[in-house]
Protein backbone atom coordinates (compact mmCIF):
# COMPACT_ATOMS: atom_id res chain seq x y z
CA UNK A 1 0.00 0.00 0.00
CA UNK A 2 1.26 3.42 -0.79
CA UNK A 3 1.28 6.21 1.66
CA UNK A 4 1.92 9.11 -0.72
CA UNK A 5 -1.46 10.83 0.37
CA UNK A 6 -2.01 10.77 4.53
CA UNK A 7 -5.99 10.29 3.59
CA UNK A 8 -5.54 7.19 1.30
CA UNK A 9 -4.89 4.42 4.41
CA UNK A 10 -8.59 5.54 5.58
CA UNK A 11 -10.69 4.95 2.32
CA UNK A 12 -11.18 1.51 1.50
CA UNK A 13 -10.56 1.45 -1.67
CA UNK A 14 -10.95 -2.79 -1.75
CA UNK A 15 -14.48 -2.37 -0.78
CA UNK A 16 -17.70 -0.98 -2.61
CA UNK A 17 -18.59 1.66 0.14
CA UNK A 18 -17.07 4.52 -1.00
CA UNK A 19 -19.54 7.63 -0.84
CA UNK A 20 -21.76 8.63 -3.50
CA UNK A 21 -22.29 5.52 -5.50
CA UNK A 22 -25.34 4.25 -3.91
CA UNK A 23 -23.85 0.87 -1.88
CA UNK A 24 -22.61 -0.57 1.00
CA UNK A 25 -26.67 -1.53 1.86
CA UNK A 26 -27.69 -4.15 3.76
CA UNK A 27 -30.90 -6.40 3.62
CA UNK A 28 -32.25 -6.01 6.73
CA UNK A 29 -33.73 -9.91 6.89
CA UNK A 30 -30.48 -11.16 5.57
CA UNK A 31 -29.86 -14.75 7.22
CA UNK A 32 -33.08 -14.14 9.42
CA UNK A 33 -35.08 -17.44 10.03
CA UNK A 34 -38.57 -17.89 8.44
CA UNK A 35 -40.64 -20.71 10.47
CA UNK A 36 -43.85 -19.43 11.98
CA UNK A 37 -42.96 -19.15 15.67
CA UNK A 38 -44.53 -22.03 17.72
CA UNK A 39 -48.62 -21.90 18.89
CA UNK A 40 -48.94 -19.42 16.35
CA UNK A 41 -52.09 -19.67 13.93
CA UNK A 42 -50.57 -18.52 10.56
CA UNK A 43 -53.62 -17.53 9.48
CA UNK A 44 -53.35 -14.83 12.20
CA UNK A 45 -49.84 -13.96 11.30
CA UNK A 46 -50.72 -13.66 7.78
CA UNK A 47 -53.51 -10.64 8.78
CA UNK A 48 -51.15 -9.62 11.06
CA UNK A 49 -48.75 -8.45 8.55
CA UNK A 50 -51.35 -7.43 6.20
CA UNK A 51 -52.65 -5.01 8.75
CA UNK A 52 -49.49 -3.22 9.59
CA UNK A 53 -48.08 -3.40 5.73
CA UNK A 54 -51.03 -1.98 4.27
CA UNK A 55 -51.12 0.95 6.77
CA UNK A 56 -47.52 1.55 5.88
CA UNK A 57 -48.20 1.00 1.92
CA UNK A 58 -51.45 3.33 2.07
CA UNK A 59 -49.93 5.96 4.04
CA UNK A 60 -46.81 5.87 1.86
CA UNK A 61 -49.33 6.32 -1.46
CA UNK A 62 -50.51 9.23 0.53
CA UNK A 63 -47.24 10.75 0.55
CA UNK A 64 -46.49 10.17 -2.55
CA UNK A 65 -48.82 12.04 -3.82
CA UNK A 66 -47.94 15.26 -2.22
CA UNK A 67 -44.48 15.11 -4.76
CA UNK A 68 -44.59 18.05 -7.32
CA UNK A 69 -47.23 19.37 -4.61
CA UNK A 70 -45.00 20.00 -1.49
CA UNK A 71 -44.53 23.85 -0.01
CA UNK A 72 -40.81 23.37 -0.40
CA UNK A 73 -38.35 21.35 -2.76
CA UNK A 74 -36.84 20.18 0.09
CA UNK A 75 -39.59 19.32 1.99
CA UNK A 76 -40.52 17.72 -0.89
CA UNK A 77 -37.68 15.22 -0.54
CA UNK A 78 -38.68 14.67 3.06
CA UNK A 79 -41.75 13.36 2.55
CA UNK A 80 -40.18 11.43 -0.51
CA UNK A 81 -38.40 9.92 1.90
CA UNK A 82 -40.77 8.74 4.68
CA UNK A 83 -42.83 7.47 1.90
CA UNK A 84 -40.30 5.61 0.84
CA UNK A 85 -39.16 4.01 3.69
CA UNK A 86 -43.03 3.21 4.33
CA UNK A 87 -42.98 1.79 1.22
CA UNK A 88 -39.82 -0.22 1.93
CA UNK A 89 -41.67 -1.88 5.74
CA UNK A 90 -45.22 -2.75 3.22
CA UNK A 91 -42.96 -4.64 0.82
CA UNK A 92 -41.13 -6.76 3.76
CA UNK A 93 -44.54 -7.07 5.57
CA UNK A 94 -46.41 -8.15 2.34
CA UNK A 95 -43.55 -10.96 1.23
CA UNK A 96 -44.12 -12.14 4.99
CA UNK A 97 -47.75 -12.13 4.29
CA UNK A 98 -47.44 -14.06 1.32
CA UNK A 99 -44.68 -16.71 2.27
CA UNK A 100 -46.93 -17.62 5.73
CA UNK A 101 -49.74 -17.95 3.18
CA UNK A 102 -48.22 -20.24 0.98
CA UNK A 103 -50.20 -19.49 -2.13
CA UNK A 104 -48.02 -17.99 -4.09
CA UNK A 105 -49.09 -14.38 -3.93
CA UNK A 106 -45.74 -12.08 -3.41
CA UNK A 107 -45.63 -8.37 -2.51
CA UNK A 108 -46.72 -7.47 -5.74
CA UNK A 109 -49.62 -9.49 -6.27
CA UNK A 110 -51.45 -8.29 -2.59
CA UNK A 111 -50.43 -4.62 -2.95
CA UNK A 112 -51.97 -4.59 -6.87
CA UNK A 113 -54.23 -7.21 -7.35
CA UNK A 114 -56.20 -7.08 -4.03
CA UNK A 115 -59.66 -5.65 -3.87
CA UNK A 116 -60.52 -2.89 -1.04
CA UNK A 117 -62.43 -5.19 1.32
CA UNK A 118 -59.28 -7.27 1.81
CA UNK A 119 -57.07 -4.12 2.35
CA UNK A 120 -56.76 -3.86 6.39
CA UNK A 121 -55.01 -0.47 7.19
CA UNK A 122 -56.85 1.98 9.53
CA UNK A 123 -58.77 5.07 8.06
CA UNK A 124 -56.29 7.17 9.36
CA UNK A 125 -53.98 6.14 6.67
CA UNK A 126 -56.46 7.05 3.77
CA UNK A 127 -57.47 9.86 4.39
CA UNK A 128 -56.99 12.59 2.27
CA UNK A 129 -55.13 16.01 3.28
CA UNK A 130 -56.82 19.18 3.29
CA UNK A 131 -53.45 21.30 3.23
CA UNK A 132 -50.15 20.42 4.64
CA UNK A 133 -50.96 20.74 8.51
CA UNK A 134 -53.42 18.07 7.77
CA UNK A 135 -50.62 16.36 6.74
CA UNK A 136 -47.88 16.98 9.13
CA UNK A 137 -50.99 16.13 11.79
CA UNK A 138 -51.46 12.78 10.02
CA UNK A 139 -48.02 12.05 10.03
CA UNK A 140 -47.37 12.85 13.38
CA UNK A 141 -50.35 10.75 15.05
CA UNK A 142 -49.08 7.88 12.43
CA UNK A 143 -45.54 7.83 13.39
CA UNK A 144 -46.04 7.89 16.91
CA UNK A 145 -48.02 5.27 17.33
CA UNK A 146 -45.61 3.54 14.75
CA UNK A 147 -42.72 4.31 16.54
CA UNK A 148 -44.08 2.78 19.58
CA UNK A 149 -45.52 0.14 17.87
CA UNK A 150 -42.23 -1.28 16.12
CA UNK A 151 -40.08 -0.71 18.97
CA UNK A 152 -42.09 -3.55 20.97
CA UNK A 153 -42.37 -5.24 17.81
CA UNK A 154 -38.38 -5.75 18.05
CA UNK A 155 -38.70 -8.25 20.73
CA UNK A 156 -41.02 -10.62 19.00
CA UNK A 157 -40.95 -14.07 19.00
CA UNK A 158 -41.45 -14.36 15.16
CA UNK A 159 -37.83 -13.85 14.15
CA UNK A 160 -38.89 -11.54 10.62
CA UNK A 161 -41.33 -8.79 12.72
CA UNK A 162 -38.38 -8.22 15.34
CA UNK A 163 -36.30 -7.48 12.05
CA UNK A 164 -38.60 -5.03 10.41
CA UNK A 165 -39.16 -3.78 13.76
CA UNK A 166 -35.66 -3.21 14.51
CA UNK A 167 -35.19 -1.53 10.74
CA UNK A 168 -38.61 0.46 11.27
CA UNK A 169 -37.37 2.25 14.25
CA UNK A 170 -34.96 3.99 13.18
CA UNK A 171 -37.04 4.91 10.22
CA UNK A 172 -39.91 6.13 12.63
CA UNK A 173 -38.31 7.82 14.87
CA UNK A 174 -37.19 10.43 11.94
CA UNK A 175 -40.58 10.44 10.91
CA UNK A 176 -41.72 11.76 14.06
CA UNK A 177 -39.18 14.51 14.66
CA UNK A 178 -40.46 15.63 11.06
CA UNK A 179 -43.56 15.64 12.26
CA UNK A 180 -43.73 17.12 15.32
CA UNK A 181 -41.22 19.54 14.39
CA UNK A 182 -43.72 20.93 11.71
CA UNK A 183 -46.57 20.68 14.06
CA UNK A 184 -44.36 23.13 16.40
CA UNK A 185 -43.54 25.43 13.55
CA UNK A 186 -46.98 26.28 12.32
CA UNK A 187 -48.75 25.34 16.00
CA UNK A 188 -46.62 28.10 17.57
CA UNK A 189 -45.61 30.41 14.22
CA UNK A 190 -48.22 32.94 12.54
CA UNK A 191 -51.81 33.34 13.50
CA UNK A 192 -52.64 31.54 10.24
CA UNK A 193 -50.64 29.13 10.71
CA UNK A 194 -51.82 28.91 14.26
CA UNK A 195 -54.92 28.74 13.12
CA UNK A 196 -54.51 26.17 10.07
CA UNK A 197 -52.60 23.88 12.54
CA UNK A 198 -55.62 23.47 15.23
CA UNK A 199 -57.91 22.54 12.51
CA UNK A 200 -55.70 20.04 11.06
CA UNK A 201 -55.26 18.55 15.10
CA UNK A 202 -58.69 18.47 15.53
CA UNK A 203 -59.98 17.00 12.60
CA UNK A 204 -56.82 13.92 12.51
CA UNK A 205 -56.13 13.68 15.49
CA UNK A 206 -59.56 11.53 16.53
CA UNK A 207 -58.87 9.22 13.75
CA UNK A 208 -56.62 7.57 16.10
CA UNK A 209 -58.39 5.84 18.06
CA UNK A 210 -58.80 2.84 15.61
CA UNK A 211 -55.16 2.50 16.40
CA UNK A 212 -56.01 1.51 19.82
CA UNK A 213 -58.60 -0.59 19.42
CA UNK A 214 -57.48 -3.88 20.07
CA UNK A 215 -58.16 -6.58 17.24
CA UNK A 216 -58.69 -10.25 18.14
CA UNK A 217 -55.67 -10.96 15.82
CA UNK A 218 -53.55 -8.63 17.69
CA UNK A 219 -54.78 -9.86 21.12
CA UNK A 220 -53.97 -13.55 19.93
CA UNK A 221 -50.57 -12.75 18.99
CA UNK A 222 -49.85 -10.53 21.64
CA UNK A 223 -50.98 -13.24 24.01
CA UNK A 224 -48.48 -15.70 21.79
CA UNK A 225 -45.73 -13.15 22.22
CA UNK A 226 -45.40 -12.33 18.54
CA UNK A 227 -47.80 -9.17 18.23
CA UNK A 228 -48.05 -5.64 20.08
CA UNK A 229 -51.74 -5.29 21.91
CA UNK A 230 -51.73 -1.42 20.58
CA UNK A 231 -53.68 -0.43 23.65
CA UNK A 232 -50.18 -0.56 25.61
CA UNK A 233 -48.75 1.84 22.90
CA UNK A 234 -51.57 4.51 24.39
CA UNK A 235 -49.33 6.15 27.22
CA UNK A 236 -46.65 6.55 25.25
CA UNK A 237 -48.79 8.03 22.49
CA UNK A 238 -50.80 10.37 24.33
CA UNK A 239 -47.36 11.53 26.25
CA UNK A 240 -46.10 11.92 23.24
CA UNK A 241 -48.71 14.28 21.69
CA UNK A 242 -49.33 16.41 25.17
CA UNK A 243 -45.90 17.46 24.87
CA UNK A 244 -45.82 18.39 20.95
CA UNK A 245 -48.99 20.22 21.60
CA UNK A 246 -47.64 22.25 24.69
CA UNK A 247 -44.70 23.36 22.84
CA UNK A 248 -46.57 24.17 19.52
CA UNK A 249 -48.80 26.22 21.75
CA UNK A 250 -51.78 24.42 20.56
CA UNK A 251 -54.51 22.98 23.43
CA UNK A 252 -54.67 19.88 24.57
CA UNK A 253 -55.08 17.05 22.04
CA UNK A 254 -59.06 16.44 21.18
CA UNK A 255 -60.47 13.20 22.73
CA UNK A 256 -60.30 9.97 20.01
CA UNK A 257 -63.19 8.41 18.08
CA UNK A 258 -64.24 4.89 17.85
CA UNK A 259 -62.77 3.22 15.00
CA UNK A 260 -64.74 2.54 11.86
CA UNK A 261 -63.39 -1.12 10.99
CA UNK A 262 -60.29 -0.96 8.76
CA UNK A 263 -58.38 -3.80 10.58
CA UNK A 264 -61.50 -5.99 9.00
CA UNK A 265 -62.01 -4.25 5.37
CA UNK A 266 -64.21 -1.90 5.86
CA UNK A 267 -62.88 1.22 3.98
CA UNK A 268 -64.44 4.77 2.15
CA UNK A 269 -64.26 6.13 -1.23
CA UNK A 270 -61.04 7.34 -0.82
CA UNK A 271 -59.39 4.05 -0.44
CA UNK A 272 -61.17 3.29 -3.89
CA UNK A 273 -59.65 6.43 -5.69
CA UNK A 274 -56.23 5.15 -4.11
CA UNK A 275 -56.15 2.26 -5.43
CA UNK A 276 -57.50 2.71 -8.70
CA UNK A 277 -54.15 4.87 -8.88
CA UNK A 278 -51.79 2.72 -7.46
CA UNK A 279 -53.40 -0.63 -9.49
CA UNK A 280 -53.48 0.83 -12.55
CA UNK A 281 -50.50 0.08 -13.74
CA UNK A 282 -50.45 -3.46 -12.86
CA UNK A 283 -53.84 -4.07 -13.65
CA UNK A 284 -53.23 -3.38 -17.11
CA UNK A 285 -50.05 -4.87 -17.84
CA UNK A 286 -50.96 -8.69 -16.05
CA UNK A 287 -47.44 -10.65 -15.07
CA UNK A 288 -45.18 -7.29 -16.15
CA UNK A 289 -42.32 -6.71 -14.18
CA UNK A 290 -40.62 -3.50 -13.62
CA UNK B 1 -43.57 44.49 10.17
CA UNK B 2 -45.10 42.18 7.74
CA UNK B 3 -42.94 43.74 5.17
CA UNK B 4 -39.63 42.44 7.25
CA UNK B 5 -41.28 39.00 6.09
CA UNK B 6 -39.23 37.17 3.67
CA UNK B 7 -40.93 34.64 1.33
CA UNK B 8 -37.91 32.87 0.37
CA UNK B 9 -36.02 30.62 3.38
CA UNK B 10 -32.23 31.30 3.44
CA UNK B 11 -29.35 29.26 1.69
CA UNK B 12 -27.53 27.17 3.52
CA UNK B 13 -23.99 25.73 2.56
CA UNK B 14 -24.10 21.91 3.57
CA UNK B 15 -20.83 19.82 4.21
CA UNK B 16 -21.13 16.40 4.86
CA UNK B 17 -18.22 13.65 6.04
CA UNK B 18 -18.19 10.93 4.64
CA UNK B 19 -16.47 8.37 7.36
CA UNK B 20 -14.38 9.10 10.22
CA UNK B 21 -11.11 10.37 10.02
CA UNK B 22 -11.83 12.18 6.32
CA UNK B 23 -12.96 15.78 6.11
CA UNK B 24 -16.36 17.25 5.74
CA UNK B 25 -16.22 18.12 2.17
CA UNK B 26 -18.47 20.76 0.51
CA UNK B 27 -21.86 19.12 -1.42
CA UNK B 28 -24.06 21.47 -2.33
CA UNK B 29 -26.78 24.25 -1.31
CA UNK B 30 -30.27 24.44 0.16
CA UNK B 31 -32.81 26.70 1.58
CA UNK B 32 -33.96 26.15 4.76
CA UNK B 33 -35.94 28.35 7.30
CA UNK B 34 -33.38 27.75 10.38
CA UNK B 35 -30.05 25.67 11.11
CA UNK B 36 -32.36 22.83 12.80
CA UNK B 37 -34.57 22.45 9.68
CA UNK B 38 -31.53 22.91 7.15
CA UNK B 39 -30.20 20.05 8.61
CA UNK B 40 -33.00 18.22 8.61
CA UNK B 41 -32.83 19.03 4.80
CA UNK B 42 -29.46 18.21 4.44
CA UNK B 43 -30.11 14.81 5.71
CA UNK B 44 -32.89 14.51 3.65
CA UNK B 45 -31.33 15.79 0.16
CA UNK B 46 -27.58 14.63 0.61
CA UNK B 47 -27.40 11.60 2.74
CA UNK B 48 -30.35 9.20 1.09
CA UNK B 49 -27.17 6.79 -0.41
CA UNK B 50 -25.08 6.09 2.86
CA UNK B 51 -22.72 9.09 1.77
CA UNK B 52 -22.46 10.27 5.58
CA UNK B 53 -21.42 10.14 8.84
CA UNK B 54 -21.44 13.90 10.06
CA UNK B 55 -23.39 16.91 8.50
CA UNK B 56 -22.60 20.79 8.79
CA UNK B 57 -24.40 23.75 7.88
CA UNK B 58 -23.40 26.76 7.02
CA UNK B 59 -25.66 30.09 6.19
CA UNK B 60 -24.76 30.95 2.86
CA UNK B 61 -24.38 34.90 3.49
CA UNK B 62 -22.28 33.77 6.63
CA UNK B 63 -19.46 32.48 4.64
CA UNK B 64 -16.81 35.31 3.95
CA UNK B 65 -14.70 33.94 0.29
CA UNK B 66 -12.07 35.58 -1.53
CA UNK B 67 -13.23 36.92 -4.65
CA UNK B 68 -12.21 36.63 -8.57
CA UNK B 69 -10.00 39.91 -8.52
CA UNK B 70 -8.07 39.13 -5.57
CA UNK B 71 -7.00 35.87 -7.17
CA UNK B 72 -3.07 37.04 -8.12
CA UNK B 73 -2.49 38.83 -5.01
CA UNK B 74 -4.10 35.99 -2.83
CA UNK B 75 -2.17 33.45 -4.84
CA UNK B 76 0.28 34.10 -6.98
CA UNK B 77 3.12 34.98 -4.87
CA UNK B 78 3.43 31.24 -3.77
CA UNK B 79 4.21 30.35 -7.20
CA UNK B 80 8.16 30.80 -7.16
CA UNK B 81 8.06 30.14 -3.50
CA UNK B 82 10.21 26.39 -3.99
CA UNK B 83 11.46 26.65 -0.67
CA UNK B 84 8.33 25.88 0.84
CA UNK B 85 8.02 22.49 -0.18
CA UNK B 86 9.41 19.69 1.80
CA UNK B 87 10.91 18.17 -1.40
CA UNK B 88 13.25 21.49 -2.37
CA UNK B 89 15.22 20.12 0.79
CA UNK B 90 17.20 17.09 0.37
CA UNK B 91 17.30 14.98 3.75
CA UNK B 92 20.84 14.10 4.63
CA UNK B 93 21.77 10.77 5.22
CA UNK B 94 22.20 9.87 8.62
CA UNK B 95 18.14 11.57 9.45
CA UNK B 96 16.44 7.94 9.76
CA UNK B 97 12.74 7.25 9.55
CA UNK B 98 11.54 9.77 6.81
Amino acid sequence: MSFDDAYEALTDHDDDTRWAYGTGFSDPLAGVPTAVPDGVDPADLVAYCLMLGDDALVMSHRLQQWVTRAPELEDEMALANIGLDLLGQARLLLTRAGEVEGTGRDEDALAYLREPAAFRHVRLAERLDDDFAHLIARLLVFSTWRLALLDRLTTSRDPILAAIGAKGVKEATYHREYAAGWVVRLGDGTDVSHTRMRAAVDGVEPLAGELFEPHQVELRLAAAGVGVDPATLRTEYDDVLAEVHRVATLPPPPPLQEGTGGRDGVHGPELVEILTEMQELARANPGGVW
Amino acid sequence: MSDDIKHEWPLFEVFVRAKRGLNHVHVGSLRAADHEMALHHARDLYTRRNEGVSIWVVRSDDVVSSGPDDKDAFFAPSGDKVYRHPTYYSIPDSVPHI
